[in-house]
Parts: structure tokens; C-alpha cells; sequence
């Protein structure tokens, strides 16, 4: 893209969207962001229409209906999925109307209260960002990163052990140190499978997948023994001390606090590092030709070790986020499958670094939306992972979403991740 | 490709390959002498109980002096150290690794119910129950991955099946209809997964990836708004025990092999019928075939699309009937993510068991004593965590995979999609 006479000085937002579509700079710019937007945007459409679907095939109340006519069916399956869409969209956004008369009340608590749905769905996004990031790097390199659960984990437990033991050192110490101590967690954990693949061709999904249970199997043990808060019988850690708590900016009940501007800077770290460095540049070229980039004289060995720790690195620290920020200890399954949508999303984001902040802020909402729906609709939180893994199927296949909207068909290069199982 | 090339490469043991494994079974004899043999007096008596919790067929306790049984047992490892050290066993090498290994493990158990009494016929009962679902899962990865078609979705298979098979077998009140519900449940997932990694060239790890997610989901829902509230539709009973007739009365192996439910022979019954099917006929062969050279199968006439869906189809209802143990063979009710990751120990008994069946039973009893030796640790008051235990599965496939102990000859084109010219 590069090696063309540059005219005039392009804008960083231009040269952004180049890289995210990898595509020819001659289309206009409508025109390529449309290529870009219209399969994911389609397959998250379709999903949530799918969800519907199966929210209203579950629903005693739909059958009750249909057996007093096809009407009064048709009629009630609407508005159970409009219901059930409707609290899904209040609780990850907010209600409009209490929004307005909180504004014009004046009260703190009221305004606070009213505008913490939006505020907690950035909560939630921010171990997708970290998460989708990690998995996203992962597929830069050609390497698929299925074990972010068990770095989100690892990474975890090292940050509450940093939090909770180091005692008498100011915030601007402690934080930083804590934060550091959970990417390094993660990056051991990462780092294990890269060097096993790299040295003696273990396949890196097989390797991340048991070092997630041992992962797992570690944090069952420490926290039924050697981590465990010592007053009681629960399976949780001690509380971490306030100097490694990631701050918060309001008052209660908002919990929103500075891991979710951690996880942009930390995005936009990713993106210099795939995008304006050496290194990152050797990662890309052996996650797309590993063999013209071994021609070119770019290590696959050292590339391999360091995708795999780095993105280990990140997926740690979605872990370290939210024990610093959300939890402050660490208690067993916290995590509830973070680092497995954390797969969807980096494919929904095209493992672009923006791409991903986009997909973690919809699975973020989505899943804060999913929390209310439960209380408000009746509707189990697994909802959501049933609109993932629709979603995820989608983009992994956009032929079907071509076929269902009867689209052009690409001419090539829609496929974004086609490592194998056997290596390469 | 280059790790494709190298299983091919390895020929037989090299001697630095030799003399490390050496020195493993001098370390390991070593170790029974360090780790066990040290803190065992020299009156105490390890008493091992031979009948199975509630047989009738009663097996006379087997006592070992304590001390002088972890001797033996150090000095025969030590020798057979000694003898790969001078000699080396050649091709035998894995085969003594694992009998030093066997001797250790026996060691452990000999040192731990030191001064007490172990029921080993009922650990190694345990063991079995434990390895059924275990195996079942195994073999659906075997039919996959031997076709081609890498196959990680068998723990949401294993899900929907144990949901499945609970819901249709209360409804119908009827475990082999709750059975057969299971089976087409693991059937209809693997055609998500034949569909889009078959037809769509979905990379099939991702294809993988949305069915383990969607089985989650779909069966906590499911679980959350109808199965914990109607206790009706959650309660479908479990298969009976089936003692054969004259066979359960034999001693010792009786109680343990021919006093079980039907998911018990069922097992041992496939995986007979899938070694002779995979390796001993024409159908074996050509999915074989298809899961090692595509290109070419195809240039002889064989379909390979058609030979990986129907190898997909039938992981797939062999992963359904594993998930089926779970509620219908073992626990009577189905809960919220009940398979706890066995589908996953599935894939790691495949790979320790490189990718044959019996490979895999193999593996998954090893897998299974684990799982049934960790709670058995607190109650002989052995001062090691469980939890270590339980991660020995996923250590030991690592260290496999990574070659120490020989290569496994995974499919060569185990997971890449076929692209037809």
C-alpha cells in the first residue's frame, strides 16, 4: 500500500481504513467502508433476528396464544420478542424518558442512576477489548489463541496476588505493578503453547485448550487453599488494597472506571505495534506467508513466541481488569466465558485493533442488555451466547449470509483467518 | 507444512532419545525410593480390598508389607533404567516407559494406604465409569479427525446430547427414546459443523468454536427457563446395571467388567467395531485415505465430501451418545454445563491415544483413574492437592504432543478443508 507516489499527505482515518479493508485504494471511500461494514453488520442483524426467533419459540406465552388462533399467536410472538428486546435495549443503553426527567430533576443520584446502563455496558466491553485484542493478534499471526480463557485466568490470579499482598506503596506504584503482574500472568500462559508450537510443532490449539484447564485446576487449588481469604469458607481471595484498584470516576452505583481507557490506549498500543514497527510487521508477514516471510529472513520461531506471549499478555490483563476495576478479589469462574466470545468478536472485528473496540463494544452492551432482559423479560442471560456463536457462524461463513440476502459474491480474500490444524 | 513432515521423518528412537528415557526410569525409581519409600516404617502393612463396593462376590483382601513392596518396585525400575542406559529397549522403549510408569503410580498407592486400607477394585470401577464418556468422546474424534475434519466441538456435543437425551427420555418417560434423542442431537450439531467446514471451508477450529458456544448457551437456556422449573421434565431415571448372567460371577474381573450398564458394552462394543471398520475394510480405508491425502482419494474415485459428512455424522452421534451418559447412564438429571470440560479430556485421550480407538480407551482409563484417584486423595489424608491431579490429563497430552514421548501420527490433512479442482 505504501509503495505508491504519495501526492498529498493522507489522513490517518483514510490509511486506517486501507488497513482495515486491505483493500485497493481505487474504490471510493463509501464504497469501501460499505465492503467493510456490510457482513458483520448483516450477520449481527441476522443473529439478533435469529435470537428472536428462538426467544419466541421457547416462550409458553407464544403457544398459550397460538391456541386461541393464529392471530392472537402471531400478534403475542411479536410482542414477546419485542418485550425481550425492548428490556435488552434499556438495560444496555438506558430508558430515554427516565434519562429526560432525571436531567430535569437536578438530582445526583437520579442523573447517576439513569445514566449508568451505558456506563456499565462500557464495564462490561472492556475485558472484550482486552480479550478480542489478544485472540485478534493471535489470528494477525496466524496463530489461533483459543486459551484466552485460561491467560484471562492466570493473569487474574497474579494481579490479585499483586493487589492483595503488597501493602504500604502508594497508587502510582501499586496500579501499574498490579496491572503488569496480570499481563505477565497471561503472557506466561501464552508464552508456554507459543514455544511448544515454535520448538517442536505442538499444535497451539491443542496446547492453549489444556493450558486452560490447568489453569482452571491452578485457580480451583489456590483458592481453596493458598489464596483464600482466610475468614471464611467461599472460595474467594482476599480483597485487593485500594492502591491497586483501578479508580473509578463517579459514585456509586457506577462502576465505570479507568480500565475501559486502559483498554483503548492499550488497542491503539496494538495497532502502532501490528502496524508501524518491525516486529509487527515480521508478525503479520508470517501470520499471512509464513514461508516468503522465512524466504525474506523474518524468524517464525521468535515471531511464533512472541504472538503467543503478547497476545497472552493481553488476554491477561482482561482478566487483571476486571479484578482491579469490577470484582477487587478473585473468585472461582469469574471470568464465565470471556475468552471464548472474545473468539467471535476479534473475527467480527476482522482482527483489526479498531475493528475489535467496535465488537467488544456490542458484545459488551449486548451482554449488559442481557442482564436486565433476564430480570425484566424472563429470559436467561444465555441468550447471548446463543446470538454469539449465530454471529460467529456468520462471519466465519459469509456465504451464507451472501446467500440469505442474495449478494454479490467476492471475488477473493473474504476468508480473514485460514491457519490450519496441521501447521503451517 | 513443516510439522506435517516431521512425524514422517521419525523413524525409530534416536540414542540421545534412548538415553534420556534412561535416565526418566532411574529418576522414577529414584523417586519411589525418595518420595515413598523413605517415610514408610518397616511394620506397616498396605491392605488392598478386591471386591467392588456392593458385589457378592467376595475377593480375599490383598495385604503387601509396605516398605518392602516399594523396594521391589524401585529396584525393578532401577534395573529397567539400567538395562535402556547399556542396551536400550529399542522399540519397546514406550512400551517399558509405561510399565515404570504403572510401577510408580503403584508405588504412590502402595505408599498412600500405608497402615490402611485401599478399595482398589472399586478405584479402578470408578475408573471405568469415568473413562466410558471419556472413550465415547474420544472415538467421535477419531471418526472426525481421521476423515480430516478436526473435530473440538465433541464438548458441546457431549452438552446437547446429556441435555437432550434428559428432556426426551422424562417426556417419554423412556431412557432408550432419551437415548436416541441424545444421539440426534449430536447428529444435528455435527451437521452445523459439516456444513460449514465442509461445504462453507469454514476453518473448522471457528466451525468448532460456534457449535461449543452455541451448545452452552443453548442448553443453560434451555436448563434456565424450563428444566429447573419443571422438575418433570428433568428427572428420566438411569440405565440399570445388566450383570451377564455366568460372567459377572468370575472373581475379581466379574464385579468389574461384566457387572455394568449398557453404556459399559456399549463402549467396549464400538470400539471394536470402529478399530475393525477404521482399520480391517474398504470403508476404513477410504476414509482413511480421505483424511490423509485428500487429492488423491479423489483422483481414485472416492467422493471426499461425502466421506467427511458422513464421518462428521457419525462423530457426531457418537459424541450425542457420550453426552447421554451423563444423564441417562451416570446421574439421572441434567445441569447447567454438566460436562465440566470432559469433551475437551475427549481430545486430549484421542491425541495420548494417537488417534486409534484403542489408543484412546487406553488413554481415557488413564485420564479416568486420575479423575477417580483425586477424590480418593483426601480421604487416605494424602497431603497433595487434588486439583494436581486432575490437571495430569492435560500435562500428559502436552508432553505427548511436544514429542518427548514419541510423536503421534496425527492425519495429514487432519483440519485443512478440501477444495475440490
Amino acid at each position: 500500500m505504501d509503495d505508491k507516489p504519495k501526492t498529498q499527505p493522507r489522513k490517518a482515518g483514510k490509511i486506517l481504513l486501507e488497513e482495515l479493508t486491505g483493500g485497493p485504494p481505487e474504490a471510493s471511500r463509501s464504497g469501501r467502508l460499505r465492503r467493510v461494514l456490510l457482513v458483520p453488520v448483516l450477520a449481527v442483524v441476522t443473529g439478533l433476528l435469529l435470537g428472536g426467533l428462538f426467544i419466541v419459540l421457547t416462550s409458553e406465552e407464544v403457544y398459550a396464544a397460538f391456541g386461541q388462533g393464529l392471530f392472537n399467536g402471531l400478534g403475542t410472538s411479536f410482542l414477546v420478542a419485542g418485550r425481550a428486546y425492548a428490556a435488552l435495549f434499556t438495560g444496555a443503553i438506558g430508558d430515554p424518558a427516565r434519562i429526560v426527567t432525571a436531567l430535569q430533576s437536578g438530582d445526583a443520584l437520579a442523573i447517576r442512576r439513569a445514566f449508568n446502563p451505558i456506563l456499565e455496558s462500557l464495564v462490561a466491553s472492556t475485558p472484550y477489548i482486552f480479550g478480542g485484542l489478544g485472540v485478534a493478534l493471535g489470528f494477525q499471526s496466524g496463530l489461533f489463541n483459543i486459551g484466552a480463557e485460561g491467560q484471562i485466568f492466570v493473569g487474574a490470579i497474579l494481579a490479585a496476588f499483586v493487589g492483595y499482598s503488597v501493602t504500604g506503596v502508594p497508587a502510582i506504584l501499586h496500579l501499574p505493578l498490579a496491572l503488569l503482574a496480570g499481563a505477565f500472568g497471561g503472557a506466561l500462559w501464552g508464552f508456554i503453547p507459543g514455544w511448544l508450537k515454535a520448538k517442536t510443532g505442538g499444535h497451539e490449539v491443542i496446547n492453549t485448550i489444556m493450558m486452560n484447564y490447568v489453569a482452571f485446576r491452578l485457580s480451583d487449588w489456590l483458592l481453596s487453599g493458598p489464596m483464600k481469604r482466610p475468614e471464611t469458607f467461599n472460595p474467594v481471595s482476599p480483597t485487593i488494597e485500594p492502591t491497586a484498584m483501578l479508580p473509578r470516576f463517579f459514585e456509586q452505583p457506577i462502576r465505570f472506571h479507568l480500565g475501559f481507557f486502559v483498554a483503548l490506549g492499550v488497542a491503539w498500543l496494538v495497532y502502532w505495534f501490528l502496524y508501524r514497527t518491525t516486529w509487527g510487521f515480521a508478525l503479520r508477514s508470517v501470520g499471512s506467508n509464513p514461508s516468503a516471510a522465512r524466504y525474506a529472513g523474518m524468524s517464525t520461531v521468535r515471531s511464533t513466541i512472541l504472538a503467543m506471549s503478547l497476545s497472552g499478555a493481553l488476554a491477561g490483563l482482561a482478566g487483571t481488569n476486571e479484578v482491579l476495576g469490577v470484582n477487587h478479589n478473585l473468585a472461582m469462574a469469574f471470568s464465565s466465558g470471556y475468552g471464548f466470545d472474545s473468539i467471535a468478536l476479534a473475527l467480527l472485528g476482522k482482527s483489526h485493533p479498531v475493528g475489535v473496540v467496535l465488537a467488544a463494544l456490542l458484545f459488551g452492551t449486548l451482554r449488559n442488555g442481557a442482564t436486565r432482559m433476564q430480570v425484566a423479560a424472563g429470559i436467561p442471560i444465555d441468550i447471548i451466547s446463543i446470538l454469539q456463536a449465530m454471529i460467529l457462524a456468520f462471519i466465519a461463513a459469509p456465504a451464507i449470509i451472501r446467500t440469505i440476502y442474495r449478494l454479490r459474491q467476492p471475488d477473493k480474500g473474504e476468508q480473514i483467518f485460514t491457519g490450519t490444524w496441521g501447521g503451517g | 507444512m513443516a510439522a506435517i513432515t516431521v512425524p514422517q521423518a521419525w523413524v525409530g528412537p534416536s540414542t540421545t532419545r534412548q538415553r534420556v528415557m534412561g535416565i526418566v526410569f532411574l529418576f522414577l525409581a529414584f523417586s519411589i525410593w525418595w518420595l515413598f519409600g523413605r517415610t514408610a516404617s518397616g511394620e506397616q502393612v498396605t491392605v488392598f480390598n478386591l471386591t467392588p463396593g456392593a458385589s457378592t462376590v467376595i475377593v480375599p483382601d490383598w495385604q503387601l508389607p509396605t516398605l518392602s513392596t516399594l523396594y521391589v518396585l524401585a529396584m525393578v525400575s532401577a534395573v529397567l533404567g539400567g538395562v535402556q542406559l547399556a542396551r536400550g529397549f529399542g522399540r519397546w522403549t514406550n512400551r517399558v516407559l509405561g510399565l515404570v510408569a504403572g510401577l510408580f503410580i503403584f508405588g504412590f498407592l502402595v505408599w498412600a494406604a500405608a497402615g490402611k486400607s485401599l478399595n482398589l477394585a472399586g478405584l479402578i470401577n470408578t475408573s471405568l465409569s469415568r473413562a466410558v464418556p471419556l472413550t465415547l468422546g474420544a472415538l467421535s474424534g477419531v471418526l472426525c479427525e481421521r476423515a480430516g475434519v478436526v473435530n473440538i466441538a465433541i464438548e458441546g456435543m457431549m452438552l446437547t446430547g446429556a441435555m437432550v437425551g434428559s428432556l426426551v427420555g422424562s417426556v417419554t418417560h423412556s431412557l432408550w427414546l432419551g437415548l436416541l434423542g441424545a444421539i440426534l442431537s449430536g447428529l444435528l450439531l455435527s451437521l452445523i459443523h459439516g456444513v460449514l467446514s465442509i461445504k462453507y471451508k469454514t476453518n473448522q477450529i471457528i466451525s468448532g468454536t460456534v457449535i461449543n458456544i452455541l451448545a452452552t448457551g443453548m442448553t443453560s437456556y434451555i436448563s434456565a427457563k424450563f428444566l429447573q422449573h419443571y422438575e418433570q421434565l428433568n428427572n428420566p431415571g438411569i440405565f440399570p446395571q445388566w450383570p451377564i448372567p455366568v460372567l459377572s460371577r468370575i472373581p475379581l474381573l466379574g464385579p468389574l467388567l461384566f457387572d455394568n450398564n449398557m453404556f459399559v458394552y456399549a463402549m467396549f462394543l464400538l470400539l471394536a467395531v470402529i478399530h475393525v471398520g477404521l482399520f480391517f475394510t474398504r470403508w476404513g480405508l477410504r476414509l482413511r485415505s480421505v483424511g490423509e491425502h485428500p487429492k488423491a482419494a479423489d483422483t481414485l474415485g472416492i467422493n471426499v465430501f461425502r466421506t467427511r459428512y458422513m464421518a462428521v455424522m457419525l462423530g457426531g452421534m457418537m459424541a450425542g451418545f457420550a453426552g447421554g451418559y451423563f444423564t441417562l447412564g451416570s446421574v439421572g438429571r441434567f445441569d447447567e454445563v454438566m460436562t465440566a470440560g470432559r469433551g475437551f479430556i475427549s481430545l486430549a485421550a484421542m491425541i495420548f491415544g494417537n488417534w486409534t480407538p484403542f489408543g484412546s480407551f487406553g488413554a481415557g482409563l488413564l485420564f479416568g483413574f486420575a479423575d477417580s484417584l483425586a477424590s480418593k486423595l483426601a480421604i487416605l489424608g494424602v497431603r497433595i492437592p487434588s486439583e494436581f491431579l486432575l490437571m495430569a490429563p492435560y500435562v500428559a497430552t502436552m508432553v505427548v504432543l511436544a514429542g518427548v514421548v514419541g510423536r503421534g501420527q496425527m492425519p495429514a490433512a487432519d483440519g485443512v478443508a478440501y477444495e475440490k479442482e
